[in-house]
Order: C-alpha cells, then sequence, then structure tokens
C-alpha cells in the first residue's frame, strides 16, 4: 500500500518533469551544447598576435628582424611608427598587443657585439596570461634571428652550454582543453540538474502549499524525498551519458579507466547533490529563495572552485581549504583520474571516502530539516 | 505616470519585504567576488617535484638547487626510480618530475650540451604548460650560469630585450579577473531576477489581474524593470568598492564611463529576462532557460579564455554577445584607462542589443498576455 502511495507518487513526479517542453529540451540540450562550446570554442592557445613596430633605425638590422616577424605566422603587424608614442593609443583601443621598439643604432650595435643591441618590448598585460605567453613567443623570434646571424660572425672557439628540457605533458599531451573539461562538465550538469532542480521542484510545492497536502497524506517524509528525487536522478544520468558520448564520438575523449566505476562515482556524486538540493529546499521559503542558494552557493562554486578551470594549486594558501567542503572538487579528480589516468579505486579510495561522507551528512541533515515543516 | 510612481512603489516594497532576498542579493555577489577572484588565477605558486637524479654530479644537484631557490619549487621526494616517481604522480603526491639522466654533468663538460627531462601531469593543463615554463627558464638561466663563469663570449650578436608589461607590471591576474567576475554576478542576479520576477506574478496569477487593470502595458515593464536596474547598479557600485579597496585593482579611467556603460549594458541584461519571461510559464522554466542563455554568454564572453582564441565563427558570434563587450569594455576603462572614444564601438554594440532585445521582448510581451 505504502508503496503503491510511492509509486503514484513518482510517476506524477515524472509526469511533470516530462510535461514540461522546455525545461527537458534544454536540460537535454544543455551538456550537447557545453560540451561542443568546451571542445570548440574555449581555447587559451595565443595565435594571431597583432604587433606594432617602433622603428626610427630603419637599418639593415632591424629591417631584417622586422621581416623574420612578419613571416612568422604567430605575428601580424598592423602599424609600424617612428615614435612609441602611436602605441598606446592602439593599445587602450585593443587593436594592438605588443609592440617592439628598436633603439636609434641597432645595426651599428648588433655588427659591434661589444656591447648588446637593446630591444623593448612592451606588452599589453591586461591579460596576463595572454602577455606572458606573447613575451615568450617573440623572445623565441628574437633568439632565433640572433642565432642566425652568428654565421655572419667570426667563429668563436666554445659553444655556448645549452641545456635542453625534454617536457612531456603526461595524461593529455597536447593539453586538449576539451579532454579537461569533460569531468568538470559532468560535475557541473550533475550538480544543475540534481542540485538546483530538485530545490526548485520541492520549494515549489510549498510556495503553491501543495507540500502540505503531500504530508497529511500516506505517504512519509522519507517517500515523499525519495519520490521527488529519483525522477531526477534518471534525468541526471540521460545528461551524463548524452555528455559523455558527445565526448567520446566527436572529440574522442579518452577513457583510460573503468567506464562502470565512472558511472558509479557520477551516482554518489548525484547523491550528493541531491541530498543538497533538498536541504536547501528546506531551508528556504520560496522557490526564487531556493533557486539564488542553489545557483550562489552551489553552481558558481562548482565551476570557480573545483579545479574545473582554475587549478586549486594557484590559489592562495587560505582559500584552498574552502575548496574541500565542495563536493565536485572531490568528484573532478576522481573522474580526471577515472578517465585521463585510467587509475582505479586504490588512487581514489580518499576522494570517494569523503564522497560517501558528504552523502550521509546532508542526507542526514535533509531529512532533518524536513521534518520540523511535519508540524 | 503616477500609475508607474504607484507601481514602482509597490515593487520596492515587494523587493524589500522579504528581507532573505535582499541580503541574498547583496551578499552573495560581494562573498563571490572576493572568494573567486581569488581562485581565478593559472599561476603556479609551488608545485611539487619529484627528483629522480641518475646523475648525482655536482652539476646535476646544481639544477635542483637552482629550483629549488626559484620558491616556485618544492622537492617532495626524490629517488633514482622513474617507476616510483610515476607511482608519486598517480597518486597526485607531485606535479612534476625532473629527470637528470645518468652522465649528466659528463655530457655537460663534453659536448656543451646535455638534457633534463620535465614530465607533468597534464591534468591541471594549464598549470602544466605554467609550471614547465618557470622551469624551462630556470634551467635556461642555469646554464647561462655556466657560460658566464667559464667565461665564454657568445658566438652571436647578443641581443638585450628589455620587456615592460603595460596596465598590469606585475602580471597580477586578479586586476583582469576582477571586472570580468563582477560583470558576471551582475548579469546573472539581474538577469535572473527580472525573469522570475514577472514569471512569479504569472504563476500566482497576479499578471492575470493586472492585465485586466486600465494599467498601459509600457508603464508595467517600467515598473518591473526600473527597480532591478537601480539594484544591479547599486551592486556593481558595491562590487566596484571590493574591486578598488580590496583587491586594488586599478581604475584608470573615467568611473561615469563605467557607470553609463553599465546603465546601457543593464538594458541589454534584463532585456534578455523580460524576453525570458515571456517564453516561460513557471519559476523553474524561467531559471532554465536564463540560466542557459547566461551561460552561452559567459563562456563565449573571453572572461576565462580570450575571444581572440577562438576559432573564426565563434568570434563572429561573440560580436552579438552583450557579455562580450561590456567585459571588453569594463577591462579597457579599468585597466587600460580607454577614454568614450576608444570604447565607442562596444559601447554602440551594447546600445543596439539592449535596443532590439527590449523592442523584440516588448513586443512577445504584448502577444502573450494581451
Amino acid at each position: 500500500m505504502r508503496h503503491g502511495a510511492l509509486r503514484a507518487f513518482m510517476a506524477k513526479e515524472v509526469r511533470h518533469i516530462l510535461r514540461d517542453r522546455q525545461t527537458l529540451t534544454i536540460l537535454l540540450l544543455m551538456p550537447l551544447v557545453q560540451v561542443v562550446l568546451f571542445g570548440f570554442a574555449l581555447r587559451s592557445d595565443v595565435h594571431d598576435v597583432r604587433l606594432v613596430i617602433v622603428d626610427p633605425a630603419q637599418d639593415v638590422a632591424s629591417l631584417s628582424l622586422r621581416s623574420r616577424f612578419a613571416s612568422s605566422s604567430r605575428f601580424r603587424i598592423v602599424a609600424t611608427t617612428r615614435s612609441a608614442s602611436a602605441v598606446e593609443p592602439l593599445f587602450r583601443r585593443g587593436d594592438a598587443e605588443v609592440a617592439l621598439a628598436f633603439e636609434p643604432d641597432f645595426a651599428g650595435r648588433v655588427a659591434s657585439r661589444t656591447e648588446p643591441a637593446r630591444v623593448r618590448l612592451s606588452v599589453d598585460a591586461s591579460d596576463p596570461n595572454t602577455a606572458t605567453v606573447i613575451q615568450s613567443y617573440a623572445r623565441a623570434v628574437i633568439a632565433q634571428w640572433a642565432e642566425e646571424r652568428a654565421a655572419d660572425m667570426p667563429a668563436v672557439a666554445v659553444r655556448p652550454v645549452r641545456i635542453a628540457t625534454a617536457v612531456r605533458m603526461r595524461f593529455n599531451p597536447t593539453l586538449e582543453s576539451v579532454n579537461l573539461f569533460v569531468p568538470g562538465l559532468i560535475a557541473l550538469v550533475l550538480t544543475l540538474v540534481s542540485a538546483l532542480m530538485t530545490a526548485i521542484s520541492l520549494s515549489r510545492e510549498k510556495e503553491r502549499g501543495t507540500m502540505e497536502v503531500l504530508l497529511v497524506s500516506p505517504l512519509r517524509p522519507w517517500q515523499i524525498i525519495v519520490g521527488k528525487v529519483l525522477p531526477y536522478l534518471a534525468l541526471a544520468f540521460a545528461n551524463v551519458i548524452t555528455a559523455l558520448l558527445a565526448a567520446w564520438l566527436v572529440f574522442h575523449v579518452p577513457f583510460r579507466g573503468s567506464v562502470l566505476l565512472l558511472l558509479g562515482e557520477s551516482l554518489l556524486y548525484a547523491v550528493v547533490s541531491l541530498a543538497l538540493g533538498v536541504l536547501i529546499a528546506a531551508r528556504t521559503s520560496s522557490q526564487r529563495a531556493a533557486m539564488m542558494v542553489a545557483m550562489v552557493g552551489t553552481l558558481l562554486p562548482s565551476t570557480l572552485l573545483s579545479g574545473m578551470i582554475f587549478p586549486i594549486a594557484s590559489m592562495p594558501a587560505w582559500l584552498a581549504p574552502f575548496t574541500t567542503i565542495i563536493p565536485a572538487r572531490w568528484f573532478i579528480v576522481v573522474a580526471r583520474g577515472i578517465m585521463l589516468k585510467g587509475v582505479g579505486l586504490p588512487y581514489l579510495w580518499r576522494e570517494t571516502l569523503v564522497l560517501v561522507g558528504m552523502a550521509l551528512v546532508l542526507m542526514l541533515a535533509a531529512v532533518r530539516s524536513f521534518k520540523p515543516r511535519l508540524a | 505616470m503616477r500609475t508607474l510612481r504607484v507601481m514602482l512603489k509597490k515593487e520596492f516594497l515587494q523587493i524589500f519585504r522579504d528581507r532573505f532576498m535582499v541580503a541574498l542579493m547583496f551578499v552573495m555577489p560581494i562573498v563571490q567576488l572576493l572568494l573567486l577572484s581569488n581562485a581565478a588565477t593559472f599561476e603556479v605558486k609551488r608545485a611539487a617535484v619529484y627528483v629522480v637524479d641518475l646523475d648525482h654530479s655536482a652539476t646535476s644537484r646544481a639544477v635542483v638547487d637552482r629550483l629549488r631557490a626559484s620558491g616556485r619549487f618544492v622537492i617532495e621526494e626524490a629517488s633514482s626510480s622513474m617507476t616510483l616517481a610515476n607511482e608519486a604522480m598517480l597518486a597526485r603526491r607531485v606535479g612534476i618530475i625532473v629527470g637528470l639522466p645518468a652522465d649528466f654533468g659528463r655530457d655537460l663538460v663534453r659536448t656543451r650540451a646535455a638534457t633534463v627531462q620535465l614530465v607533468l601531469n597534464a591534468e591541471d593543463g594549464a598549470a602544466a604548460g605554467v609550471t614547465s615554463a618557470y622551469a624551462s627558464r630556470i634551467i635556461a638561466a642555469y646554464a647561462a650560469e655556466l657560460d658566464a663563469a667559464g667565461g665564454v663570449r657568445a658566438a652571436q650578436p647578443s641581443i638585450d630585450v628589455r620587456v615592460r608589461n603595460w596596465y598590469n607590471p606585475e602580471l597580477d591576474y586578479r586586476d583582469y579577473m576582477v571586472p570580468g567576475i563582477l560583470v558576471q554576478l551582475v548579469t546573472v542576479v539581474g538577469t535572473l531576477l527580472t525573469a522570475m520576477n514577472i514569471v512569479r506574478e504569472k504563476e500566482l496569477g497576479t499578471l492575470d489581474q493586472l492585465s485586466v487593470t486600465p494599467l498601459a502595458r509600457g508603464t508595467f515593464i517600467a515598473a518591473k524593470l526600473i527597480p532591478l536596474w537601480l539594484l544591479a547598479l547599486v551592486e556593481l557600485s558595491l562590487g566596484l568598492v571590493v574591486a578598488r579597496y580590496v583587491f586594488h585593482v586599478p581604475m584608470r579611467g573615467s568611473i561615469l564611463l563605467v557607470f553609463g556603460a553599465a546603465a546601457v549594458y543593464l538594458v541589454a541584461a534584463l532585456g534578455i529576462g523580460l524576453f525570458v519571461s515571456t517564453l516561460a510559464a513557471t519559476q523553474q522554466q524561467a531559471m532554465f532557460i536564463t540560466f542557459f542563455i547566461i551561460m552561452i554568454y559567459l563562456l563565449m564572453s573571453g572572461l576565462f579564455t580570450p575571444v581572440r582564441s577562438m576559432p573564426g565563427w565563434a568570434q563572429v558570434l561573440a560580436q552579438a554577445n552583450p557579455v562580450k563587450h561590456f567585459i571588453l569594455l569594463m577591462r579597457a576603462v579599468l585597466l587600460k584607462g580607454a577614454s568614450l572614444r576608444d570604447v565607442a564601438s562596444p559601447l554602440a554594440a551594447l546600445g543596439a542589443f539592449g535596443a532590439v532585445i527590449l523592442a523584440l521582448a516588448v513586443r512577445q510581451y504584448g502577444r502573450r498576455v494581451g
């Protein structure tokens, strides 16, 4: 009898979800769009750097170095001036990123070899990452040019010492961003569907007064929660699978570890998020408030404090402890470990245990804060 | 006019009656700004290193010393087994393995060339790139040091490259991120609240009641938008105060220009919210549609990855993205001191977008309710 009621309640909930075509479409579309965006559009490699040449000298050497920049595939010369004052307006308007300024007697200094020839590289560092990359590109072009000039020079007995660095990027040799983001994306989708949808759906019943009707029905509180939560869990899973399929089929994101383990961990993470959603709904009074809390309290931290985009190792020391209370942070380690490194539970048991702990604590808190409203 | 005043009063009352929401609206974004701005960096302050030194020469030890002395690398573990090192990386105890092959020191003396092996955990893509750049630079500097000690004069012309980093000499990533995150927060709050505020009236049935009163459509929409528009501006001001006094973000341009642009931008942002409210029947729908749109706008806005790094088609699409234009404008005005003339084109794009979306929303609105 009780279970019959639970089944009926779940059927009602499923019908609610299926009836709202708009939300359903968006929910199913969202992970796909995100995978495509992350895969195609979100890259941080710097190309087509717009360069301003400030060359009062216009001599053999400066022209030669200029042509080296002109023929480089990374740089595009957008302006050539004689005075440095023309640079600033270009930077301000965002029409150029870097300026290369020669000193007046550049060729003379290059030939003399007693004193170093000076060039000044001015970079628009308002975006520090891009600035750093541009700087290293420009230095490489200059160094290569200088090296080739060595052929024109009288031979010197001793070659300079060279220590090469052989760099290997393990687990993601090309630093492909989609490989890094897909694990985070799964966390994001699960948070969105599980925490946000559940929180809103429950607080909607409260706002409309139908929660009271439910509470006086033969359903027990835990049954109400389970009935609410299970359909969303199924939806969340459908989402995870579409995202994974898109990542695998379109972008060939590696799956080095066990897919089964990944799905199991996703389930665990979904339970954590669902419990969080129930807790939020129990503690807030309106859909708007539930949404704000869910959005600001779970979604934004899950993208920015979880290591999904910005590495946790880069955060200031005082901030790092905050990340430990964010479930997504642990899940992302697990998902990346399974997908990119191909490791299993022997390496991931600690993270898994943290998630299990979080699930238990949150579920307990959710059920407890749900009860007082019974009266 | 009087109706508008009465409606505005009602809206303000309604907003401020819900104390919890007001607190949320103001406290949450500020807390977020404080936390997220600190989190949003790719800079690597401390990388855990595993050293596999098979050489044990003075030179190989010197390389390790230089890495340690830079302060960016901490030698966590060392052994002569690559297998153990791999194990440490799999368990995430270290982020980089520095391998010094046997005969490293001897090769340097004999052939004047040797190779250091760097293996990075590229799970954290950007961090791995930055870490390897640091390490390579330190090792190259050590090579130059050896030359100088040996009195070797370069066989090539020496070019002294002086680099000046304009607008952000310390390369502090927060200066760049804070204005962007501020835009994100104002956008999320403004757009979502607009959409949900109107749909709530729909859900409660009070919208139908309003539509049979002599209240004009324009007055109703103005009464709904103006309070949230003001709230978002207040929120932006609070955010700017935090940016200035907590993060010491430089504000080189005119603050008036920032607010002027924000006023225009918010029309666009709230217009999106209004448009969504005509499509949605429930608050849940409104939230998901808004969230979907905002997510695409934010990811394509250049907030996290530069727009100029995107493929061509994505850059074309980004032109229709108000968030992109406003972030660009905020960064240009605050960090570079751009004037009205410098940012005329993004500002015009914002104005155009605002006008179009508002017109569309109002038309759509008439159709749905009328």
